[in-house]
């Protein structure tokens, strides 16, 4: 009995790498950030169907709006971070993100707080939905925390910007290495980099 | 081939290339020319021509760039075309400046060229890449490349006629780079609001030239605020004074995404350096490849002309199946450029016959022709037409 009750929580503690979760009893607690636009409205497909299916999951919807700290800078509100301290995983709607002006991305800020490196897009063709390419299959892993994505500009004179695109080797190699994990546990052929190195 | 869907193959590729010879007509008394309007940033451009023969530089490039040269000269030698070439080799395994500079100074001189794609070794960080110089130093601003379905040439979206015009000289390919610590690298992306004004200044005019109804600027100033956000800001104001012409703007992860699955929507694009160099490539691929398009850099003094994808095709260099429809285009542009507008359109005639109608097809089209065989075919076009002027 002991034994039996000592497996299933070594089994409920294997983290979730693209492995399954053996427990089928226990209920997860996720994160769900609604989002903007279409997202509230998707986000509540997804519980919809969930309940529907009876899938093991409790949704706490948080809501990401940035509010502003005590040194004026608005910034992520703390019920996210405690949120996730506590599910360690979410889902997450759009979120919009203002043009030319306004707070920085989200999305980024998301990332970013979190650690969410890599950012995996499987792309497969849907059987029934006609488009101009047939039999796609393949992944796009990208780079999620640096790169363009900085949010380091300078306005050096009036009319001239610089926008910093920043690139480490740790995390590039961070990138790599979960890139090519994940095609040895996938059972993919090619990993195929895409760079620019001829200008940068 | 049946004779009249033959006949109507023919009007179809006359009347589309009566079209462009409108579109890129020289006559200095003409309105509604394209030349025309680069007249209005500096002096008319400048050829170097003599005894009715003007000379253009041919900068030879890797790959397949110097086979492709030398087809070039081969089909304007059967079409009597007036243009003598200036041959400079420069390529990815030049070290020197002085060929740098030479090739610099003979474009200068002769105000006009027609190029291969130089290769940029990526493994060497001090390597500057000499088509970025090339283009830099000549301030050739705009880079236009013109994307149309091909009849004949098998593609999976059709009716497609979009230009994509890219500001040549700054942003990411600003070659502003830095280490600051071991394993951490900056790279400065510069915008500045005269060069994006200019850019988009030239894509409305050549919009309102071309009689196009719609520009889109290309973007991610959700992201880069301050950078993209002015470039942004730069085409809304040159927009204001083209009230004819309408004008959104469009994120370009949006936009490659649009560019694959709707591309009918799109009429004119104008963009930053890199995302006009992807979209570029991206519609490219839609029309048929790095083989069917044109490209050309425009600048105030200088113009040169040279594949639209920008490819040295170092995997095709030498077998023979490299297409050389792109070259010759790019070629019938610049004639277009210096005035021989009637060489033109007997060449673009020909070889849009030859690829469309008599379907002589490289691989990369999936065809199984040879370049020899297509410029073989080409010439056998344009020799009858030539003999025909013996007599007329």
């Amino acid at each position: 009995m002991a034994f039996r009750r000592a497996l299933k929580r070594l089994l409920q503690e294997i983290p979730n790498q693209g492995s399954r979760c053996y427990s089928t009893e226990a209920r997860q607690m996720v994160t769900m950030i609604p989002g903007d636009g279409i997202g509230p409205e998707i986000s509540q497909s997804v519980k919809d169907i969930f309940s529907a299916a009876g899938a093991p999951v409790d949704w706490e919807d948080v809501d990401v709006t940035p509010v502003k700290g005590p040194d004026g800078n608005f910034r992520l509100p703390p019920k996210i971070f405690d949120s996730m301290d506590r599910t360690k995983v979410g889902l997450k709607g759009p979120l919009a993100t203002p043009i030319g002006k306004g707070h920085q991305s989200l999305n980024l800020a998301l990332r970013k707080a979190f650690n969410l490196y890599a950012n995996v897009r499987p792309c497969k063709s849907i059987e029934g939905y006609k488009t101009p390419y047939n039999d796609v299959d393949l992944v796009t892993i990208r780079e999620n925390t640096e790169g363009e994505y900085s949010g380091i500009e300078h306005v050096i004179v009036d009319g001239v910007v610089q926008s910093i695109k920043k690139i480490t080797e740790e995390a590039s190699m961070r990138v790599a290495e979960y890139a090519f994990a994940y095609a040895r546990d996938n059972n993919r052929d090619t990993v195929t980099a895409v760079h620019k190195a001829n200008i940068m | 081939m049946a004779a009249p869907m033959q006949r109507s193959m023919l009007k179809l590729l006359r009347s589309s290339s009566a079209a462009l010879k409108r579109s890129f007509s020289t006559s200095r008394v003409a309105a509604s020319s394209s030349i025309i309007q680069h007249k209005k940033y500096s002096t008319e451009p400048h050829f170097s021509k003599y005894g009715g023969r003007t000379t253009v530089t041919a900068l030879s490039g890797d790959g397949v760039g110097p086979e492709l040269l030398s087809y070039v000269q081969e089909i304007f030698r059967y079409a009597g075309v007036p243009v003598d070439f200036e041959e400079l080799e420069i390529n990815g395994s030049t070290t020197d400046e002085e060929t740098l500079c030479s090739a610099l100074l003979s474009v200068q001189r002769n105000g006009i060229a027609l190029k291969g794609n130089i290769e940029s070794k990526f493994d060497e960080p001090g390597f500057k890449s000499m088509n970025v110089e090339l283009r830099t130093q000549l301030e050739l601003f705009a880079s236009i490349v013109w994307c149309k379905s091909i009849p004949g040439v098998y593609t999976r979206h059709q009716g497609l006629d979009i230009i994509l015009i890219r500001e040549n000289t700054e942003g990411e390919y600003s070659n502003l780079e830095y280490q600051i610590v071991p394993g951490c690298i900056e790279n400065l992306k510069i915008i500045t609001e005269a060069k994006s004004t200019k850019i988009a200044k030239y894509a409305f005019e050549f919009a309102k030239t071309h009689g196009r109804k719609k520009v889109t600027a290309i973007h991610k100033a959700n992201i880069m605020k301050l950078g993209d956000g002015l470039f942004l800001e730069s085409c809304r104001k040159v927009a204001s004074q083209y009230p004819d012409i309408e004008f959104n703007d469009m994120i370009v992860d949006n936009a490659s995404m649009q560019m694959v699955s709707k591309p009918q929507q799109f009429d004119v694009l104008v963009m930053p350096n890199l995302y006009g160099n992807i979209l570029s490539n991206i519609t490219a691929g839609l029309v048929g490849g790095y083989g069917v398009v044109s490209g050309m850099n425009i600048g105030d003094d200088y113009a040169v002309f040279e594949m639209g994808t920008r490819s040295s095709g170092r995997s095709l260099k030498g077998k023979n199946i490299a297409n050389p429809t792109g070259m010759l285009l790019a070629s019938c542009d610049m004639l277009d450029y210096i005035g021989c507008n009637k060489h033109a359109e007997l060449i673009r005639d020909s070889v849009m016959k030859v690829m469309s109608v008599d379907k002589v097809q490289t691989p990369d089209l999936g065809g199984q022709a040879t370049t020899l065989e297509v410029i073989q075919a080409i010439i056998e076009d344009i020799k009858p037409k030539t003999t025909s002027w013996l007599h007329a």
